[in-house]
């Protein structure tokens, strides 16, 4: 069984209260539309297992298959830096279909990021760097496609597209 | 059973285009990684190539080369990486068909594809790891990894 190869750490987007015990980890891709399936899912486990559940969010686009996925990561991880990562990883999967240059910036300015620090960080090497890194750190931990999940650091292999298969996996983990 | 670790790599020249060809011993002093499959379009197989087209930076830093190889024609690889972007060759075993997938052990007689079977071949020709992936699935590129990175340490 694959397990996470790189432990959650500082480096990562973490939402969820300080003392939950279990981890779901999602390994997904802004342009992949199974990725977008999931994303009211995660929102709904959040909510149901508000007091024991945190998710991290690692970027693992398939560049040669979604043009657009590595600037939509680009522009998430560049939001992070003006702590609005999540908003923008929001606002990136409600319009997942829209995702051209010039809406990921409109997408910023509705955040009311600093647009001069977003557009300098959106072509950074830095948070080039961190992208590859998720994406490396996934292949090492046996990621195939996306969205792959891993709860307590053991890759999931029954998700099956349903909300039940997901909530099942937090409530069996130990 | 597929050829295993320590048997010489038998040599072959296939079609990597419509008008090209490319023989393995011409990659001497580089790591091969050898991935037969069943066939181009395929959900299995596909997701399987874009995950290796997308992990190339990082096999190149191992000084290893990605070879796709199925029974496909070489007009059927060509529209199959076009239309995937796929940056590395795939290879035709189409005739006589399958034989170099039977020669590494890969070829199933009764679907008339090669298996899904992933070899390293190392520096110097040799096989240095090989995996039979069950049916259907998806061997990923971490098994390729880890084995790249502790030739990696021998040699050192």
């Amino acid at each position: 069984m694959s397990k996470l190869r790189i432990p959650v750490g500082p480096r990562d987007h973490i939402i969820g209260k300080p003392t939950a015990t279990k981890t779901l980890v999602e390994y997904g891709d802004y342009q992949c539309s199974h990725c977008g399936e999931a994303y009211p899912m995660i929102k709904k486990l959040l909510k149901e297992f508000s007091n024991e559940l945190l998710f991290v969010f690692r970027n693992f686009p398939l560049q040669e298959s979604h043009p657009e996925a590595m600037i939509a990561a680009e522009a998430a991880e560049a939001a992070g830096l003006q702590n609005k990562f999540w908003e923008m990883h929001d606002m990136i999967y409600e319009h997942q279909d829209e995702l051209t240059k010039n809406n990921l910036k409109y997408f910023a300015e509705n955040l009311d990021l600093n647009i001069a620090k977003f557009e300098n960080d959106w072509d950074s090497s830095d948070v080039t760097a961190k992208i590859e890194s998720d994406f490396e750190s996934g292949i090492r931990s046996g990621v195939n496609g996306t969205p792959t999940f891993f709860i307590n650091d053991q890759r999931l292999d029954t998700y099956d597209v349903t909300y039940e298969s997901l909530a099942d996996a937090v409530r069996k983990a130990e | 059973m597929i050829l295993q670790k320590g048997t010489s790599a038998p040599d072959f020249e296939l079609n990597s285009t419509p008008d090209q060809k490319l023989k393995l011993s011409d990659l001497r002093g580089k790591n091969v990684i050898l991935a037969f499959y069943p066939a181009d379009w395929s959900p299995v197989c596909s997701d399987q190539m874009a995950l290796y087209n997308e992990t190339l930076k990082i096999f190149h830093q191992y000084n290893a080369e990605v070879l796709g190889i199925s029974v496909d024609s070489k007009w059927c690889h060509l529209a199959f990486a076009k239309h995937r972007n796929i940056h590395f060759p795939l290879l035709a075993d189409f005739e006589p068909k399958g034989k170099i997938s039977k020669e590494y052990g890969a070829y199933n007689e009764k679907e008339g594809t090669s298996l899904r079977a992933l070899f390293i071949i190392d520096e110097n020709g040799t096989i240095a790891w090989s995996y039979l992936s069950p049916e259907g699935m998806n061997p990923g590129a971490d098994c390729l990894l880890d084995e790249l990175e502790r030739m990696n340490k021998e040699k050192k």
